[in-house]
């Protein structure tokens, strides 16, 4: 019955983290407690699950209400459709206070319960259990120990385990994202939850932000910043808020990418001329030129395997994506639909990718398989940027335009799942999905 | 003599190497380089006017446009090239920046790229024409920086450009 222990020391370190975050960016513009990114669903799955989410006993009392952030979760992922709860009294919060019969007639699959409970430390006892009511069994329970701070982390990863019980596929309601905020001339890089809660500033500035690159482990950001007399890319850790510049060459220096252990980047730089790209240590040590053309190459991506990089060229008289071996040696190209191919991001198991494919004058999101070599397009809105993968492969989350505004979105690999993450006021764009926490 | 006619030759050249529209664009280049060319020769400044900021001098225009995706200079810009290429020869003091840009299109990254080559493209038609490169900077905002922010053809064409600043400018 749960892994609390390991479970309780991340969120310790989670908690110093994020205090020593909030302590190093005081002087950055606060940013309130509620959603700084709202969420508005346009469309789900082809088949979603019935399921119920019963409010957590003594939740109703807490700033964070446990069982809706649940739900609200599982919601998003377009996979399930939510039973409603109210009517059956008394609701039932332990195992022995369920009437299974009461459920089906509802016509749930699943039911979630759970009891949250103070400790005498100040610290909460919550606990889930994620039952049948057809077969009248337990699929999953499990009991955390945190503070009021962690309840909506908490609830992110029972809606995680609940999600890989019933589809198979991890959850990533836990995972963060980050993305760029403008402002009228402010510009703000931000992380904030994968439901748009908890966002935090990352690094404020006048001058434009763009290509946020997560490490692997999450820790830290590589990103491109323009508040010099020229692009400059940055590695930032977040927990710390100090940062390096990686890549500061004379020209440009942009379009950051990990490799998958973390200890080197990929970089653009115009050292040569044109925008090549380059490889480095992550301590900014060992640079040596990948690219070996007269044209734009640029948007590197690592491949899972640490193989190969995608990247964007258009050597070929027109933006097209490219494959070539790290270690050197010839490109090949993958993407002959069109005329304008750009920003491909593999998926997390190599197979595919996701890119921007331009056709009828409009730039949509778009996943090529690699072995076949087909094309889907996902999404019908005319201006998409930026597509990156959700770790678990299931989603991806891109920029887009809606009324003049800049939003970000994600759509489902089979392009049905849909929704926004909209501001209030501002654009956003640039969006990347980050990694799983703990490296699931 | 001997200046305005090589100019004017040059100019004809440049000219003849465009396909549409030329007859129109080689007069108005060929009056514009000898309005240049007889300020520089005398080696005063024209009546009261800086020829950078005259408005009736091909010197007060800054931008290259260009088609969507393109870092090629149309032959209707290239007289301006010309004329800032003609301007900084004569000048050796004077330093611009080119500042590339592209409309909102397709992906940031490719666009600072797309920036880079436009600017980079003027450089290098302004250094054929005799320019030092030590003169010239390059730089880009991809498409950072738009002039005008509308989501549709009448800003984007707007905003593929490169700028000719020169220092001390802006």
């Amino acid at each position: 019955m749960g892994h609390f222990n390991s479970w309780r020391r991340r969120a310790g370190l989670l908690a110093a983290g994020c205090w020593l975050l909030t302590a190093v960016f005081l002087l950055a513009r606060p940013v309130p407690a509620k959603a700084a990114l709202n969420i508005e669903i346009i469309g789900s799955g082809e088949t979603q699950t019935p399921i119920a989410v019963v409010p957590f006993a003594g939740e109703s009392a807490l700033p964070q209400q446990v069982g809706r952030i649940v739900a609200a979760d599982l919601q998003r992922s377009g996979l399930f459709k939510l039973v409603r709860t109210d009517g059956v009294s008394p609701l039932p919060h332990q195992l022995d206070e369920v009437k299974f019969p009461d459920w089906v007639a509802r016509g749930a699959e699943a039911l979630v319960i759970g009891t949250i409970s103070p400790q005498a430390d100040g610290r909460l006892n919550i606990q889930f259990r994620l039952l049948d009511p057809v077969r009248q069994t337990q699929l999953a329970g499990f009991s955390y120990t945190a503070a009021p701070a962690q309840l909506r982390y908490v609830a992110h990863r029972i809606a995680d385990v609940i999600y890989q019980k019933l589809t198979g596929a991890p959850g990533v309601f836990s995972t963060r994202i980050a993305y760029v905020l403008k402002v009228g001339r402010r510009y703000a890089l931000q992380v904030a939850d994968a439901d748009g809660y908890n966002a935090r500033t990352v690094l404020a500035s006048r001058e434009p932000i763009i290509s946020p690159a997560w490490s692997p482990d999450g820790a830290r950001l590589a990103y491109v910043s323009f508040e010099h007399d020229r692009p400059v890319v940055y590695v930032q850790t977040l927990a710390t808020g100090q940062r390096r510049a990686l890549a500061a060459f004379k020209g440009n220096n942009s379009a950051p990418a990990w490799s998958p252990d973390g200890k080197q980047l990929a970089v653009v730089l115009t050292l040569s001329g044109h925008s090549q790209i380059y490889i480095l240590n992550a301590d900014g040590s060992g640079l040596r030129r990948l690219t070996h053309s007269q044209s734009i190459d640029t948007e590197p991506d690592w491949s899972p395997d640490g193989q190969t990089i995608l990247f964007t060229s258009d050597r070929g008289g027109s933006p097209q994506i490219y494959r070539i071996p790290v270690a050197g040696g010839e490109a090949a190209r993958l993407t002959f639909d069109g005329h304008y191919n750009v920003t491909p991001r593999y998926s997390p198991d190599g197979k595919s990718f996701t890119f921007i494919h331009r056709m009828d004058g409009q730039f949509h999101t778009a996943i090529q398989e690699i072995a076949s070599g087909q094309l889907q397009i996902l999404t019908q809105t005319p201006l998409d940027e930026s597509p990156s993968f959700a770790p678990n492969g299931k989603m991806v989350l891109y920029a887009t335009d809606v009324n003049g505004r800049g939003v970000l979105a994600a759509v489902s690999s089979d392009g049905r799942v849909n929704y926004r993450l909209t501001v209030q006021h501002g654009d956003v764009r640039e969006p990347a999905w980050g990694p799983y926490l703990n490296n699931q | 003599m001997k200046r305005i006619l090589l100019s004017m030759l040059l100019t004809s050249l440049l000219a003849a190497c465009a396909t549409t529209g030329v007859k129109e664009d080689h007069k108005a280049a060929v009056t514009e380089a000898k309005s240049v060319a007889e300020t520089s020769a005398t080696g005063t400044p024209s009546a009261m006017m800086n020829p950078l900021t005259d408005p009736h001098n091909i010197l007060s225009k800054r931008s290259i446009y260009y088609a969507f995706d393109k870092y090629d200079i149309k032959p209707e810009y290239r007289p301006i090239v010309v004329a800032h290429a003609k301007y900084l020869v004569a000048h050796a003091g004077a330093d611009v920046t080119l500042q590339g840009n592209t409309d909102e299109r397709g992906s940031r990254e490719y666009n600072l790229a797309l920036g880079q080559r436009r600017a980079d493209g003027v450089k290098k038609m302004m250094v054929v024409l005799g320019v030092p490169a030590k003169q010239i900077e390059t730089i880009s905002f991809g498409e950072e920086k738009p002039k005008l922010t509308c989501h549709n053809a009448s800003c984007w064409k707007e905003n593929r450009r490169t700028d000719i600043v020169y220092k001390g400018e802006r």
